[in-house]
């Protein structure tokens, strides 16, 4: 079983309609949107959800104001201010480390384990897809994210299939690593411009600390080809395997707003172009050494 | 006053809106804040010069073995699994350390004193302009970028006008770069991703208690998504850049769009009093 990542990042070089395409090219996946405080590929892929489950994640406090005595030792010990000196805690500050719990005299504060989204199994065409919705403004999308791909591996165990593909989050903080931590494999979607570059080069950087191959796709590489030429270059002399370039073209909003994935819904020259980045990709990924877990 | 600019869904053009407001408004005291520290891009098109940087670390524990005697209390008040007692040894994992300093609360011998891991770098210059930009680095292979966040926002004077650009997204890192704004500037492309990514950040608004308005960004004249979902949440739109080849071009280079296409400094110039007038409003209704 391979396990391929997409990340980029930057933010909103296509790494969702790339996944997508990908996800209806491959015979036979089990696809994962782990971009999960900005879900998109659920629009992209048609798909029947049969399971809901509640995402649990930190705990938070609650102080009981019939108990408390406003004695001032937790205000005190919360280094998140989250606290305020009328005692009641500010959910979004509260980092749930539980200090305040602890040094209660009153046995005033509870301390939940709260539900931080949802999490979905879909069925698609080529297999099925897990994802989910973090709530407004939640923390723990790494667990999240780490409780997908768990997931997508029992079920691809269990069905033997022998692919599965993540779309990730952009940055490179908590959410990229737990969407990569022992991936076969990332391809960096980046677009050719300074910015790219530069979020390529540090997404790069953190591929390289996980011990994962790296494999790019530069995409709308002819809204700047000088540009997209110097990718190429920073790839070869880098270590990372030259996937394709994808150009501009209008039908992948179109695609977007058809609800379809880009493959599906075009032929045109950026169809044409991700499906030769699939080519590549799948044969970059298959010569990577199979992991021993 | 603090106008964050924000998108939920990235690459919609938040850094791109944030430069080119600050730029096209000279003596106006603007000071920008990059508080995107996962990839930080606004100094690309700034350009500050003279730039000083400093470390910003975040409280670890370090145990004295010595003093130690295993009591495990450390191990029960973690709620990060970040330290724990593994045979005669205490281990601590630091890059799961939250920094709540419980276990150097709780240790009844006084063995745990506090240590610090690097999370990244804090950047001040100011541009050729005299527009001062702050922003945070966040090391490579750090996971946690809120407490770099909340290190840039501390350099706010909030006398000043200030323009955080934020993180896309909307868990912690694009809260933490939202919390305590008094406006919020969305970037919106009217796509199905941009409107479902709108819509997650205005609901984080509307909890955070947030005045926003929203700008189209790449409109292509016919998509109406945007339109008709902010008329539903009675949003203003203050803005519709449209999208051009050139536009991209002079974007991908680095370079402003206020300086390079007299048409968007127009643009911009309005956008920025617009804003100016909304955000005071807002700010008042606060």
């Amino acid at each position: 079983m391979k396990e391929l990542t997409i990340i980029s990042g930057k933010g909103g070089t296509g790494k969702t309609s790339v996944t997508a395409a990908f996800a209806f090219l491959a015979a036979n996946r089990v696809v994962v949107d782990a971009d999960v405080d900005a879900a998109n590929l659920f629009l992209t892929l048609p798909h029947t959800t049969i399971q809901k489950e509640n995402f649990l994640g930190g705990r938070l406090a609650e102080i009981d104001p019939v108990i408390c005595t406003e004695c001032g030792e937790c205000l005190e010990r919360c280094q998140f201010d989250a606290i305020s000196t009328d005692f009641i805690v500010d959910a979004i500050a509260c980092e749930g480390c539980g200090v305040c719990v602890h040094y209660c005299p009153m046995d005033a504060i509870t301390f939940e384990q709260q539900t931080c989204g949802e999490r979905f199994l879909s069925t698609t065409p080529n297999g099925p897809m897990v994802h989910a919705k973090l709530g407004i403004a939640q923390e723990n999308s790494g667990m999240l994210v780490s409780q997908l791909r768990q997931q997508a591996r029992e079920i691809a165990k269990e069905n033997d299939i022998p692919m599965i593909i993540v779309d990730g989050p952009p940055g490179i903080g908590c959410p990229v690593i737990a969407s990569i931590t022992n991936a076969d494999g990332v391809l960096i979607v980046t677009e050719p411009s300074m910015s790219g570059m530069h979020d390529m080069e540090r997404v790069k950087r953190l591929a390289d600390q996980m011990r994962v191959p790296a494999f790019l796709c530069i995409n709308k590489a002819d809204l700047n080809q000088e540009k997209a030429d110097l990718m190429k270059e920073f790839a070869r002399e880098n270590n990372i395997k030259f996937a394709g370039e994808i150009p501009f073209d209008r039908e992948v909003t179109a695609s977007m707003n058809a609800g379809k994935s880009l493959v599906e819904f075009s032929q045109g020259p950026a169809s044409k172009a991700v499906q030769n980045v699939w080519k590549n990709v799948t044969s970059y990924i298959n010569d990577t050494m199979n992991r021993l877990i | 006053m603090i106008v964050t600019i924000a998108s939920g869904k990235g690459g919609t053009g938040k850094t791109t809106v944030t430069v080119n407001l600050a730029a096209c408004a000279p003596g106006a005291g603007v000071q920008v804040f990059d508080c995107d520290v996962e990839e930080p891009n606004s100094h690309i098109f700034l350009k500050p010069e003279n730039c000083s940087k400093e470390p910003i670390s975040t409280m670890v524990p370090e145990v004295d073995m010595d003093k130690c005697t295993l009591c495990k209390a450390c191990e029960k008040i973690c709620q990060f699994s970040a330290i724990t007692t593994i045979a005669k040894k205490v281990m601590t994992f630091p890059e799961m350390c939250h920094s709540c300093r419980g276990c150097e609360m709780v240790c009844p011998e006084n063995a745990i004193t506090a240590s610090s891991r690097v999370l990244g770098d804090l950047i001040q210059g100011t541009n050729s302009a005299g527009i001062p930009l702050t922003w945070g680095e966040l090391r490579v292979g750090e996971a946690m970028s809120p407490p770099l966040i909340e290190k840039v926002k501390a350099r706010i004077n909030p006398k000043a006008i200030s323009f955080v650009d934020g993180p896309p997204g909307t868990s912690c890192p694009a809260v933490a770069a939202l919390r305590h704004s008094d406006f919020a500037l969305l970037v919106a492309e009217p796509t199905p991703f941009g409107l479902n990514d709108l819509a997650l950040t205005v609901e984080a608004l509307k909890k955070l208690d947030v005045p926003m308005a929203i700008v189209i960004n790449r409109d292509d004249g016919k998509s109406r998504v945007i339109d008709d979902y902010a008329a539903r949440e009675g949003i203003e739109i203050l803005a519709r850049l449209p999208f051009t080849r050139e536009a991209a071009a002079v974007c991908s280079k680095g370079l402003l769009l206020v300086d390079e296409i007299p048409e968007m400094r127009l643009r911009f110039t309005e956008l920025f009093s617009t804003l100016m007038e909304k955000a005071d409003k807002g700010g008042e209704r606060k």
